[in-house]
């Protein structure tokens, strides 16, 4: 009951947020129809056997959801130099509860950064069966648990000072080594983007149109990476707040 | 719905109970002894000021008993239970020293927010209505001045209509107005039977606010008491005057004076009583001129005091 309380306040307060509906939601959007407009009628783009609309609406979808999902770390890396946080834990809202409302409102946000590429998608051409649609949703969902606990986790790490630059750089380098802003089929890119979770949740968006799931191999990696991070944000989060 | 303290088999209940409370932080230059050992009781329904300097242990002290931070020794029960979970029960507020407000909500909706996270909180309205806030309950937080936040805070403290109401320095951004209004609301509070523990550096709060007057210097209890024994202790007068050609022994060993120095024609006599130190003055030194008498500042008593 009180966990619900609290997520709706959260909800509320980050849909009046203009600034955050800017880079979280026009930004990516921007950089789709500047990219991918001008190539609207190429089928095959760099050889990866998907259309550019296709292309970069996945890629851009990958960049959007995984800096919405990061950026609730710096939300919670300002309350607790607010010391809002420190007037939460004096209330009787549980850890549990205050941890599912900042998952579930970088969640909301990702959401609806997917559906707005999904729609500009729509309009410069891109076209699927519905049953494609929801794999490719549900494994980007997936794919972005590791970006959740990484989220909470720098959030309880870094001050307000150190956030910005780790969360922007930690996820423009994700997003390259991935193959969001162009193809990386092969070579030394190919081979440690592989290990990273930002490849498989680009890849969310492919292989669905190849008729293949993740492979054992990617369901793996996406895994492992969750079960670390949510360890190393619990470890983060207990620090902070002196609960051990 | 005022309701008065609690009492189990006739006794009256304990507010807070805190025993032999250690706190050491590690800092580069080496351990930082924040508390040293404190023994504090307070009782149900009471108001105690917890006084003294930056630095003496306050709000570590404050931190402990909310059960922010974990002491390295010693027991602290709020309302006979652990900290924390007296927190979770919902029976303590508390006004923490540094802190903002988030942004992107009325004051209103924050603070039903905080109180529907209480089982038992005061109404919306009526929070608004004691701290003043009514007019400006449809205001964002983040365009209320540094006043305005202080008593939006003060409101988040008690919408939860707590047992245990602790504030730590709650009228350092106020002016006097403000700071007025703001002890007049807290005493409207404590009125309802309310156990109040409240930090301050100034005396005058401390004297004018509180049943009782903890008073605190290098993380150690120095003095526990009514105001009026507090003041008493640390009341010490400051008298400067200016005059020339007599020597500094005599005027330290006049009545009332504990100590002194001269600074060119002007002299510095702290006194313990100072009614007598201005007759006496007078009387034997008529040329005495240009002259003032202070309150000591807290600091300079309690390096007596602790001396």
């Amino acid at each position: 009951m009180t966990g619900l309380v609290y997520l709706r306040f959260e909800l509320r307060r980050i849909f009046r947020n203009r600034r955050f509906f800017f880079f979280s939601l026009g930004f990516p959007l921007i950089l789709y129809f500047v990219i991918a407009g001008p190539n609207k009628n190429d089928h095959d783009f760099g050889g990866s056997g998907i259309s550019a609309p296709l292309y970069y609406m996945v890629g851009l979808a990958s960049f959007g959801t995984m800096m919405a999902m990061v950026s609730s770390g710096a939300r919670i890396a300002g309350e607790r130099q607010a010391g809002w946080t420190r007037q939460l834990r004096i209330t009787p809202l549980s850890p549990r509860d205050y941890l599912r409302a900042k998952v579930v409102t970088a969640y909301t946000t990702a959401m609806v950064t997917m559906a707005a590429l999904y729609i500009s998608g729509g309009i410069l051409g891109v076209g699927m069966p519905v049953r494609t649609w929801v794999e490719m949703t549900v494994l980007i969902l997936i794919a972005l648990i590791p970006f959740a606990a990484l989220g909470v986790f720098l959030g309880h790490l870094l001050n307000v000072d150190a956030i910005g630059p780790a969360t922007g750089g930690t996820v423009s380098l994700l997003a390259f080594v991935s193959g969001t802003w162009f193809p990386v089929q092969s070579g030394f890119l190919h081979d440690v983007g592989q290990f990273t979770p930002s490849y498989w949740l680009v890849q969310a968006g492919r292989i669905p149109l190849h008729g293949q799931s993740w492979g054992g191999f990617g369901w793996a990696v996406v895994l492992v990476w969750a079960a670390v991070l949510v360890v190393a944000a619990a470890y983060a989060f207990r620090r902070d707040t002196g609960r051990v | 719905m005022a309701s008065g303290p609690r009492r189990y088999g006739g006794r009256m209940a304990d507010g807070v109970v805190i025993r032999g409370l250690v706190k050491t932080w590690t800092a580069k230059e080496g351990p930082v002894h924040a508390v040293r050992g404190i023994d504090v009781s307070i009782r149900r329904g009471e108001t105690v000021a917890l006084l003294g300097p930056n630095g003496a242990g306050k709000s570590t002290t404050i931190d402990m008993l909310l059960g922010l931070t974990r002491p390295d020794a010693g027991t602290i029960t709020v309302l006979d239970q652990p900290p924390r979970d007296a927190v979770a029960q919902g029976l303590v507020g508390a006004m923490l020293q540094t802190g903002s407000l988030v942004r992107d909500v009325s004051v209103r909706e924050l603070i039903a927010m905080v109180a529907s996270l209480y089982p038992n909180p005061l109404d919306v309205d009526e929070a608004l209505e004691l701290t003043g806030l009514t007019s400006l309950a449809g205001h964002q937080t983040q365009k209320l001045s540094g006043g305005e936040t202080q008593r939006a805070r003060f409101a988040l403290a008690i919408a939860s209509n707590p047992e245990l109401l602790v504030l730590d320095e709650p009228t350092v951004a106020m002016d006097v107005e403000a700071r007025r209004s703001f002890w007049r609301t807290m005493h409207g509070y404590a009125s309802r039977g309310k156990t109040i523990l409240f930090a301050t550096h100034y005396l005058d709060e401390a004297d004018d606010a509180a049943d009782r007057v903890v008073l605190m210097a290098h993380g150690q209890v120095v003095a526990d008491g009514p105001p009026t024994e507090i003041k008493a202790k640390v009341g010490n007068r400051s008298l400067r005057a200016t005059l020339p050609d007599v020597d500094i022994a005599e005027l330290i060993a006049l009545p009332g004076v504990a100590a002194g120095d001269r600074r060119g024609e002007s002299v510095h006599l702290v006194c313990t009583d100072s009614d007598a130190a201005i007759r006496a003055l007078l009387d034997r030194y008529p040329g005495a001129r240009d002259i003032e008498i202070q309150g000591a500042g807290l600091e300079e008593a309690f390096v007596e005091l602790t001396r």
